[in-house]
């Protein structure tokens, strides 16, 4: 949606369709009307009422266009008032905004998703679009991080795509009956056969983490060109107008949140903007 | 079929070292399995090898009398398996158990001890690799520590 559109500040109403449980704090939510077309890594503002308005991610399929889908993490009082929505209540939808991931650019090549925590969430449509087009693509691989096995996001789906594409789950801390793997999520690149010529990258998680996710992957030669990263700031207007979200020269709603790591891949290490 | 030598050559470890040096780390190592559920160490024993894993994932644990057998790393195809054998008192401080059917290659830590006494540069070669090795571990054991995934919305 343009910055010149005069509706860019007005949310619509959406009604929640249906919603699932996630983990002890994380809620997928799926609202109809969808909308207007959007693209994998984009994300919209949702205004719970009463409460306030944030930026949350698409999760959905892009193959089912007739739902709206974002999975939200409980961390304030805006995404708490949306993890307590329940079927048939309404919230507000601005959007969608921002950058895409780079799936045009990806088809033939190999395609290595690294994904931390709610991270995943961002990242669902490309898992999904990757797994529908399967053919289009070379060696397509999942790596996931979570804090414990009761944070992972979306285990049904994870059993799915795992007949698709591979798919390579660690937790920081196992808990009893865990039979994956632990470690930190750049602990599963040497297992994912990266070539790094032709291949891309694609990240998305807490800064921390997609910072050494960077590092472990520089390491194994795969060129900055090749990665990307989805950064997250304090998103208000969504449309780079407010400032908010200002980092450097970009502003996150509209320039991102979908970087190429060569733009903003400075931007994990510094420590004042 | 692959000689030890041709798989001691293809171990990432063992990547960039002269011939002459990966033929002397041969002439300590040897082919091993261990069945799923298998202790290949345990806390205590003697660290007298470690191994190299080629199949299967083995998971590094610690005993707790209150809270039985936790996992703090699992380790996959191509990682290396224990360094307590580098350094007195050459003892395990971890256990390690097969998660699945493993295949690896053992090497005995005295054969190459005494091996590195005699070869000083293939001594150095191989701290550098274990430093390097203990570094990276080190690094994502503070990454777990900082539990990145706490906080935030993502």
């Amino acid at each position: 949606m343009a910055a010149a559109d005069p509706g860019f500040l007005a949310p619509r109403p959406a009604r929640v369709l249906g919603w699932r449980r996630e983990t002890a704090e994380s809620v997928t939510i799926a609202l109809e009307p969808a909308g207007e077309p959007w693209l994998p890594g984009q994300f919209n503002m949702l205004y719970a009422f009463g409460a306030g308005e944030v930026p949350i991610s698409i999760s959905g399929d892009p193959g089912r266009p007739d739902r709206l889908v974002h999975t939200v993490r409980s961390v304030g009082m805006v995404s708490a008032a949306l993890c307590r929505l329940r079927r048939g209540q309404w919230v507000g939808v601005r959007g969608p905004f921002g950058s895409a991931w780079p799936l045009p650019a990806a088809r033939g090549r190999d395609v290595l998703v690294i994904a931390g925590g709610v991270g995943l969430a961002p990242l669902r449509p490309v898992v999904y679009e990757l797994c529908c087009h399967r053919g289009d693509y070379g060696r397509v691989t999942l790596l996931y991080g979570a804090r414990t096995p009761g944070d992972l996001l979306f285990r049904p789906e994870l059993e799915r795509w795992r007949r698709r594409i591979e798919v390579l789950v660690t937790v920081d801390r196992a808990a009893p009956g865990w039979t994956g793997d632990v470690g930190v999520v750049g602990s599963l690149l040497p297992r994912a056969g990266l070539d790094p010529a032709g291949a891309v990258a694609m990240v998305c998680g807490p800064e921390v983490m997609m910072r050494f996710a960077l590092a472990d992957l520089r390491r194994l030669g795969l060129p900055e060109s090749a990665t990307w990263i989805s950064m997250e700031r304090n998103m208000h207007c969504a449309v780079g107008l407010c400032g908010h979200c200002q980092l450097g020269p970009a502003f996150v709603c509209r320039d991102g949140p979908v970087f190429g790591a060569g733009a903003i891949g400075w931007a994990l290490g510094v420590r004042e903007v | 079929m692959l000689t030890i030598a041709d798989v001691v050559a293809r171990c990432p470890l063992f990547d960039g070292l002269p011939t002459r040096h990966r033929e002397l780390i041969a002439g300590c190592a040897r082919f091993a399995r261990f069945d799923a559920g298998t202790a290949i160490f345990l806390e205590g024993q003697p660290a007298d090898r470690f191994h190299v894993i080629r199949e299967g994932r083995v998971t590094l644990e610690v005993f707790s009398p209150e809270r039985g057998r936790i996992v703090v790393q699992t380790l996959g195809p191509g990682d290396p398996l224990g360094w307590s054998w580098l350094f007195p008192p050459y003892r395990w401080h971890l256990d390690a158990f097969a998660r699945e059917p493993v295949a690896a290659i053992s090497f005995d830590g005295a054969c190459l001890r005494g091996t590195c006494h005699e070869d000083h540069e293939l001594g150095h070669l191989l701290m550098e690799r274990f430093g390097g090795l203990m570094l990276q571990r080190l690094q994502a054991t503070r990454l777990q520590l900082l539990d990145v995934y706490a906080h935030g919305s993502r």
